[in-house]
């Protein structure tokens, strides 16, 4: 893993909101680095602060404390061309391809609008053009460049929202839970689209997502998040034969096992889930925690525990 | 699935729009009765013999006769030209006062929706306290600085009805924002002008055209209202509203002044709510087939 290939560099990135009864602390102290033509995949509940992390590191959001670098560069408070520079290296596709398309622009003048935007092409002509390959591309029909949103399917109109992320030639995507509102059959569609996509461009994407059988297919990295904090983060083989926090260790004892005689056991958590709104220091996972003790109340630290395996448990080396 | 779709020929929306609105029989009726208004006040006076101010003294007060279909007024006006012409200045002033009033209620509703924070904070107490001040009394106040005449009428009936423009539509504007795609939009670097006016408005804009439409009515209501009290149209204008107030003092001997102006104004404020009623169902995405 050399420095060069590192595109997107995280540190200790916060972000909170403030609501009447105190600060949301969405996303707290997140740190973690993508590589080109990598994706991290980025799992937990919801409401666990996924969604906020991607949105705040494309700039949809900004960041209340910590650094993003893109390609080296700090881009953590920037503002006017800078940014719009910097957006155009860094698209998002939403979770909800209803309602993340303008019900009331065609399908083609919605791919052909980014390119507009970025004044890269004179001639109408040719944004076309660009348009139409585009469309080629994720595999949208000729015929239906013309219909409203409303005229195509989910899995159609989530193609629609990729040619429109990678209409700018963006180095960065990131993936909201591109595939949870779609049917399964089309689900894998649209993964292997995104996956060819990936070879083609060097893309690197960001998946947020639940589904871990999505993301044990596309990652190279996880990330897992619990109440806006990460609480494990490893390559995806390393996570899914070495799971060490709890917290994982219950996740993944969520996913249904296929084989009946050797039923995994689940491991049920107790307990509600401790509130974002201004929360205690220590583990938030604790309160749900069967192994905890009173030092996991303590502000807890990233233990790297094998190459580029990260845990945030103090305990983490006696329960395993 | 909807492989049909490059062969179906597409109608233009409003095209599909209008046909939708007449469906109902309540707004072909008020087509119909606006249709023929309008056709009465703009081409009425080509076959009119008579000015809408040529004065006759030898046949004042007249009731409907052959001559004079609907009368003569205190001057021996003919009252049928006079409606004819006075409908244009009604029905122009309803309609540009309260397209004036929604166009600023547009801009105003959907800077306040779409930035948020202080801005809208700033613009939403204009309003309230705006709101809080009769319509009416607004009216009066402008058209008593402005002065009497058609611009500064419509200035007048524009004022009054901005405050609840810009509420709709800064309520749609917020709906419609916390969807995905105008996040889109700002991953994509769209301008702000263009995502408030291209992407938010067309998803917010149908209530608003129901509101103007069915303004239209009232503000001709508030016309006739300013120029019955002397502030609006100045004599010898013919307007709806004027017609009502130089026939008051004939209204228990030649009720005639009265009815035909006022016959008209009810009329056409009816056919206008009539269409405001079907254009509200038609664009109502519920009640469509």
């Amino acid at each position: 893993m050399s420095e060069a290939k590192t595109l997107i560099e995280v540190q200790h990135l916060k972000k909170y909101f403030k609501v009447p009864s105190g600060m949301n602390h969405a996303v707290d102290d997140v740190s973690f680095t993508i590589n080109r033509g990598e994706t991290l995949g980025v799992v937990g509940e919801s409401g666990c602060g996924k969604s906020t992390l991607g949105r705040t590191l494309i700039h949809l959001q900004e960041p209340t404390d910590g650094k993003i670098f893109l390609d080296g560069e700090d881009v953590t408070n920037i503002s006017g061309e800078k940014l719009k520079m910097v957006r155009e290296k860094e698209q998002i596709i939403f979770q909800d391809p209803y309602s993340s398309l303008n019900p009331r622009i065609k399908i083609e003048s919605a791919v052909m609008e980014p390119l507009k935007c970025s004044h890269r092409f004179k001639d109408k002509n040719q944004m076309k053009e660009e348009a139409g390959k585009l469309m080629e591309l994720v595999g949208i029909d000729e015929r239906l460049r013309q219909s409203y949103p409303h005229e195509l399917d989910g899995g159609r109109r989530q193609r629609v929202c990729i040619a429109r992320a990678l209409a700018l030639n963006p180095d960065f995507i990131v993936c909201d839970e591109p595939v949870s509102a779609l049917d399964v059959s089309i689900q894998a569609a649209v993964l292997n689209l995104l996956m060819d996509l990936q070879d083609q461009r060097g893309l690197s994407y960001m998946f947020v997502t639940h589904d871990l059988s999505v993301v044990r297919h596309i990652s190279d990295h996880i990330c897992v998040m619990y109440l806006g904090q990460m609480v494990e983060k490893c390559e995806t083989k390393e996570l899914f034969a070495n799971h060490l926090h709890p917290y994982t260790k219950a996740l993944l004892s969520a996913i249904p096992s296929t084989n009946v005689h050797a039923p995994i056991k689940r491991i049920q958590l107790k307990g509600e889930i401790t509130s974002p709104i201004n929360p205690k220091p220590g583990c938030r996972f604790a309160a749900r925690c069967p192994y905890a003790t009173e030092a996991c109340h303590q502000p807890q630290e990233l233990i790297e525990i094998s190459k580029n395996h990260f845990v945030s448990c103090c305990r983490v080396r006696e329960i395993n | 699935m909807s492989s049909e779709n490059k062969n179906i020929k597409r109608q233009p929306e409003w095209i599909a729009l209008c046909r939708r609105v007449v469906k109902s029989g309540g707004a072909k009726l008020g087509a119909i009765i606006f249709a023929i208004i309008l056709l009465f006040c703009i081409f009425g006076p080509l076959f009119s013999s008579y000015g809408p101010n040529d004065i006759d003294l030898m046949s004042m007060y007249g009731g409907p006769t052959l001559k004079h279909p609907f009368g003569t007024d205190a001057l021996g006006r003919d009252m049928m030209a006079r409606l004819m012409y006075g409908g244009r200045y009604s029905i122009l002033l309803g309609i540009m006062a309260s397209f004036c009033s929604a166009f600023i209620g547009i801009v105003l509703g959907s800077i306040a929706g779409y930035f948020g924070g202080h801005t809208e904070t700033i613009i939403m107490r204009i309003m309230d306290i705006w709101s809080s001040l009769p319509g009416m009394l607004l009216c009066i106040l402008v058209s008593a600085v402005m002065g009497s005449g058609f611009l500064s009428t419509v200035l007048a009936l524009t004022v009054g009805s901005i405050p609840g423009g810009t509420r709709m539509i800064r309520g749609q504007v917020l709906q419609e924002r916390s969807k995905e795609y105008v996040e889109a939009a700002e991953a994509f670097n769209c301008p702000k002008y263009s995502i408030m006016f291209r992407h938010l408005l067309p998803n917010c804009i149908q209530p608003m055209i129901v509101m103007a439409t069915m303004s239209i009515g009232s503000v001709m209501i508030q016309a006739a209202s300013l120029s019955y009290i002397g502030l609006g149209v100045q004599p010898p204008t013919p307007e709806w509203g004027a017609m009502l107030a130089d026939g008051r003092s004939y209204i228990r001997t030649y009720p005639h002044l009265l009815l035909v102006p006022g016959l008209a104004i009810a009329a056409t404020v009816l056919a206008i709510n009539l269409l405001g009623d079907g254009l509200r169902s038609a664009l109502d995405p519920k009640l469509r087939d």
